[in-house]
């Protein structure tokens, strides 16, 4: 017992030093003198690997930036940003899986979208499920709103009006200069895909005949055949629907091989993935190239040149070599800010109802007003050109930013 | 439909089919020799693709000298897992087990891949990857007919090692019956370890002109590895002419339907001759049921 009792007077003696030096210590400052609130987690998936690698990892960057940006400055309500980032491998499979796990077991507060409309529907009828919020940069298709969730919101553009300002320019030239004829060929995605008629309607309507029109599965690797059924058609414009790079650069190395030129090449996607399409086809091949997009490196839209810096501070690289992706993610995050802020916490169902109001917010990509698909109509589309090794915005052509077309693009490897 | 676009269609088939033939020689050549799939073979093929990159880019090694060291490197790549860890693979369900295996290690290499040269896409470049010249009123692509001759000759110095060469004959006599090979006193163990290294060695050759025709990173592997498993189903598994038909047919007809018909269609229609083919010859078109037997 009196072991025991020792032993009481010890824990006791002990307890009351450590008190009294707890309490030294605050008065003397070396404690925190407010308390910091919990930080906030947003859960992610993205594709690190598989096809939509490339742009998986930009869009990882860009919601990094953000986060460090945000946080930088005092986080969100005061609550530092924590990112739940896990990879799909692409996989619509998945995506589900992820952010099923994201909510359910890792509790995040709110959701960012992965890349690409195939990933962004199921990963909003997940956060649908749960009452989250899914915005999202990369999920312009016309199916993704056609399923007519109320928790999407997809601060870019409409993919579907991404090449009007190229078809209109095409149609707009002199008659002496404007292609006879016109190729289309696109893989079955859901991003490209609608876009092509879109395009075709309006240069028909010009007079531009469609030489060649093929749609080709998403899993295709070799693009030789279609490439040089196209090159046998002899058009005069190319527009080819493709999500990634490698679809991009065997096209042309097949064109190039067929010794075929068109007077005109775009790609919906791949040819504005900076550095790494550059690397890809060669930066003489890139040369006269042209892709739809919502944002380019040197926009002028305000926050986007602090964004440049910001990356090419952390990434290295210059302004011309980053991808829209990270400006897509970026926009996310400035959304998804603007909105807690405006609401006053992280609940979603009042983000939800906020984003709903057709109030209008700002990205670095623009202006940004839902509709009650989750449409973003204040988007713009631009169209621009690799012209040398500078990537510049060329459409609309009413934009001051705009540079004059390099027309027709030179041949490969000039 | 465009008559040249068919020639060229026909003529690509019969090119790239060739390469692929060659990839998948090295898979069903293990198989025939060691029962043992190898799923690691895609990978393998896109490390090779690097390996050519690397010294290409860093060292300024033409693609096709480079071979002169890749090939004996992935050699060497093809003992040391042997040795390491398929040899270890024992019993009945070692088949069963080599499959996990070399899943595993095709998941390593990625990993390793991905870190060293990143997920963005390269492509190899070379004065003769985009150049081509007129034959027959089309061009003809200098990469894809260099990519044949290689093929060929590869495959027809394996051919002669096969069936002119006493390790040849030690080889194909285990191809038929390993048990009844070791009794005459061969050597199988010894016989297995190269036919490994051998099937992994030809990925340099097979990586290096897809690298040239394609652009890849690791992820590339699985759409080469399916591809590869689908040749060698198709010509018969351990048929090493077997995979050389089956490799120019996949091609061959992908590409005449995409052409002929849509491209929708082109991958399906391989499919289809797959499943008509094996209701009819489950063990492939030059396939040996007897030997899977033993």
């Amino acid at each position: 017992m009196k072991k025991l009792g020792n032993l009481w007077r010890t824990v006791g003696v002990t307890s009351v030093a450590a008190s009294t030096m707890l309490m030294m210590a605050n008065a003397s400052g070396a404690a925190p003198k407010s308390h910091a609130l919990a930080p906030i987690k947003i859960g992610i998936s993205l594709s690190l690997s598989g096809d939509f690698s490339a742009d998986g990892i930009a869009f990882d960057q860009g919601y990094k930036l953000w986060a460090a940006d945000v946080n930088a400055h005092g986080g969100l309500l005061g609550h530092q940003v924590q990112l739940d980032v896990v990879s799909d491998a692409s996989s619509p499979t998945q995506v589900v899986t992820n952010y099923q796990k994201l909510i359910t077991n890792d509790h995040v507060a709110l959701t960012f979208g992965p890349f690409s409309s195939l990933l962004s529907l199921p990963a909003a009828k997940i956060a649908a499920r749960y009452g989250y919020a899914m915005i999202e940069g990369a999920g312009g298709a016309p199916s993704v709103f056609q399923a007519g969730l109320n928790n999407l919101f997809d601060v870019s553009l409409p993919v579907k009006d991404s090449l009007v300002p190229f078809a209109k320019w095409i149609a707009a030239l002199p008659k002496g200069k404007r292609p006879a004829n016109a190729a289309y060929v696109t893989t079955n995605d859901a991003f490209t895909e609608p876009q092509i008629p879109v395009a075709q309607s309006i240069m028909k309507a010009a007079g531009i005949k469609t030489a060649y029109y093929s749609v080709f599965p998403s899993e295709t690797t070799d693009y030789t055949p279609i490439a040089d059924a196209v090159a046998a058609a002899k058009a005069q414009v190319v527009v080819l629907g493709s999500v990634d790079v490698p679809t991009v650069s065997s096209f042309m190395q097949a064109f190039e091989q067929a010794h075929y030129n068109p007077k005109v090449f775009i790609a919906t996607g791949g040819p504005d993935q900076g550095t790494t399409f550059a690397k890809a086809v060669g930066i003489k091949n890139a040369n006269g190239v042209m892709v739809p997009n919502g944002w380019y490196g040197g926009a002028t839209t305000p926050g986007a040149q602090a964004m440049v810096a910001e990356y090419v501070k952390k990434y290295g690289g210059t302004a011309a070599t980053i991808s829209a992706d990270v400006a897509e993610a970026y926009s996310v995050g400035q959304i998804t800010a603007q909105a807690v802020k405006a609401t006053g916490g992280f609940n979603n169902a009042k983000i939800i109802k906020y984003l709903h109001s057709g109030v209008v917010l700002s990205s670095v990509q623009g202006p940004v007003k839902f509709d009650k698909l989750g449409e973003n109509n204040e988007g713009t589309a631009f169209t621009f050109q690799w012209q040398g090794s500078n990537f510049v915005q060329v459409n609309p052509v009413s934009s001051k930013a705009s540079k004059p077309v390099l027309f027709p693009k030179p041949v490969w490897g000039k | 439909m465009n008559s040249s676009a068919l020639i060229h269609a026909l003529v690509d088939g019969v090119l790239t089919g060739s390469v692929y033939a060659l990839m998948a020689t090295g898979l069903t050549l293990v198989f025939g020799v060691m029962d043992i799939i190898n799923l690691a073979q895609g990978i393998l093929v896109i490390l090779g693709a690097y390996l050519s990159y690397t010294l290409s880019v860093h060292f300024g090694v033409d693609l096709f000298v480079g071979l002169l060291i890749t090939i004996p490197t992935l050699f060497v790549v093809g003992i040391v897992i042997e040795r390491l860890f398929v040899a270890r693979l024992k019993g009945p369900e070692r088949t069963a087990m080599s499959i996990l295996v070399t899943y595993a290690i095709s998941l390593v290499i990625e990993g390793i891949l991905n870190e060293v040269y990143s997920i963005n896409q390269v492509q190899l470049q070379a004065w003769y990857v985009n150049r081509s010249f007129p034959i027959f009123g089309i061009y003809l692509p200098y990469i894809y007919l260099l990519g044949f001759i290689l093929a060929a000759a590869l495959l027809g110095s394996l051919y002669y090692m096969l069936y002119r060469t006493r390790f040849g004959a030690s080889i194909r006599a285990s191809l038929s019956d390993q048990t009844a090979a070791a009794l005459v006193g061969i050597d199988t163990k010894r016989v297995a370890t190269i036919c490994f290294g051998i099937g992994v060695a030809v990925t340099a050759a097979g990586g290096m002109i897809y690298g040239a025709t394609n652009a890849f990173n690791a992820s590339s592997s699985y759409d080469l590895i399916s591809r590869l498993l689908t040749i060698i189903v198709l010509g018969g598994m351990g048929s090493l002419g077997g995979a050389l038909v089956a490799g120019i047919l996949m091609v061959m007809l992908q590409d005449i339907v995409a052409v002929v018909w849509s491209p929708i269609w082109s991958s399906m229609s391989f499919f289809v001759v797959l499943v008509i083919v094996l209701s009819l010859r489950p063990q492939g078109l030059f396939g040996k049921q007897s030997a899977r037997v033993a």
